[in-house]
């Protein structure tokens, strides 16, 4: 990886040329790079190899755009999941700076417990356990201001020290971007496995070209998509019931991106202005609202992947 | 700023700290001569030659949001384009959203290519007074992902801010990425030299945004960044049909209206939803242009009209005088 303060073409400290290429020069981090220390893997794979040993299935919920319903997804399909009582369910959101998974399933104000086997996951089910950096904050207002490194040893620890117990699965919500803590999941998690991600988007062409990008990291780290999930797909007026396209799929949409790429396309999920009010509500939409053709659309796709899981 | 290497043991004082490389939890880290030795402490000299390049840039804007999808990069875009349609301003809009670069896309500008010159990298021109970087230029497709960790990112900030020939400008408006980490903390650093007028905070209704954009609002007080304003987009939808309006990002806890309210910050406007804005963002065209008439459009050009002829916190901000 790269070290912090390393130079623009820093051919990184577990190269073969760390420390001795022509960018070396000068770098302070030269002679630890030369002496073959960084090299050896980081030990906490191999621990959160074990950890993870009690987990059947991991599932990453991606997007290489912001603000197109990752976390609301996430914590619907964990709500789904965890309906059949026989499943261990869990939610790890490793969105550092912006962590809405709290909010979304109403556990506010929770706070994290340590013990002897580790930290203790917040339950909002006997069988729904969620962790994220917002159970750390005094305030849900205050900021966690990190760079890179920082944010990397918070996922580090999440992974290695929270005691998850027997999970059949466990879902893990990240922010947009291609960057450290994608890149951090995906490493630490190399001795586990990862089952594979669900990429959302929305409809408009602005959104999928980042996604294209998150859909190149995924194949780049040789991360399996389960499929790609369409939301803010439609609105439909509840005066006049008129379809109106609020993003609209100048290029195809999500259809179209995944017949290119020979994608699944799980669902397209219509706007619905009452899966906002849920998720600022701490409740669950599917079964707040299950009549709405958004919660269907998302029984469709979980149940339809259940099976794949 | 303290900064944690990503191998440091657990009680790591921060590389920039007086006891980096001599507290008791430095021992065996590996990094532990490096920090001793003093040589991150050093202020970057990037910072100084990012003031010199800077003196030719009369205002500075950042506009951030703690969420993402909330329409940064729209509001940068219309915003840069509104400013432009004065003739005689210098405008640019630096993209320092290095994962997600949007502003080429939605500029218009896909496909072109920076050109490196003598006295630097040249922006790319939408038009003659409005200049564009991202790193969305110096990707061989569109689609390549660039899976960068944040040392990288923050290099790559610091050459937009140094080695990019501005020129003179009179407005260079900052489109960022979500969130309050390392492109954040670097423009901000970046820039301690040269300054920055201040923050323009977008949001959209709903309280999970609000709460990820009141994060932001404490980073930019932390790093004494003044703000601007707030901007609410995705403000309601008329139905084209039956012109019945629908919350469709319902402001469950008083929207940005509430926050305003009770953070004590200047709400510039609510924005609301237009398919048009999307469809326009996709072909690359400036929505105020295309859709003048628009009530979104309206209120875009009301928000950057107030902020033209008005003074704002001591701050001389899209003044026709200039500072």
């Amino acid at each position: 990886m790269t070290p912090f303060v390393a130079r623009l073409d820093c051919p990184g400290s577990t190269s073969e040329k760390a420390g001795t290429s022509a960018a070396c020069e000068g770098c302070p981090n030269q002679s630890v790079c030369a002496s073959g220390a960084p090299k050896a893997p980081d030990p906490a794979i191999e621990g959160i190899r074990l950890k993870m040993a009690s987990v059947k299935h991991k599932i990453l919920v991606l997007s290489g755009k912001g603000g197109v319903g990752k976390s609301t997804f996430s914590a619907n399909l964990a709500h789904a999941l965890a309906s059949d009582g026989t499943k261990e369910v869990a939610v790890l959101d490793v969105d550092i700076c912006g962590p809405s998974i709290p909010k979304i399933m109403g556990l506010e104000g929770e706070q994290v417990h340590q013990s002897g086997s580790g930290w203790s996951p917040v339950y909002v089910e006997d069988n729904l356990a969620v962790m994220s950096v917002g159970f750390l904050l005094g305030s849900p207002d205050d900021a966690v201001i990190w760079r890179g490194p920082k944010k990397n040893g918070m996922i580090k620890q999440f992974l290695r020290d929270v005691d998850w117990g027997e999970l059949d699965y466990l879902i893990v919500d990240t922010p947009p971007g291609t960057s450290d803590e994608h890149l951090s999941v995906v490493q630490y998690l190399s001795g586990a496995g990862i089952d594979g991600a669900v990429i959302i988007t929305t409809p408009q062409e602005v959104s999928l070209q980042d996604v294209r990008k998150e859909i190149r990291f995924c194949q780049k780290v040789k991360l399996p998509i389960i499929g790609v999930v369409e939301n803010m797909s439609g609105f439909v007026c509840p005066k006049c019931k008129n379809t109106s396209q609020i993003f609209p799929p100048t290029t195809g949409g999500a259809q179209r991106m995944c017949e290119d790429l020979s994608l699944p396309l799980l669902g397209q999920v219509p706007l619905d202005p009452r899966i906002g009010r849920n998720c600022d509500q701490g409740k669950s939409f599917l079964n707040e609202v299950p009549e709405s053709p958004a919660s269907m659309t998302y029984r469709t796709i979980i149940q339809s992947k259940t099976k794949t899981f």
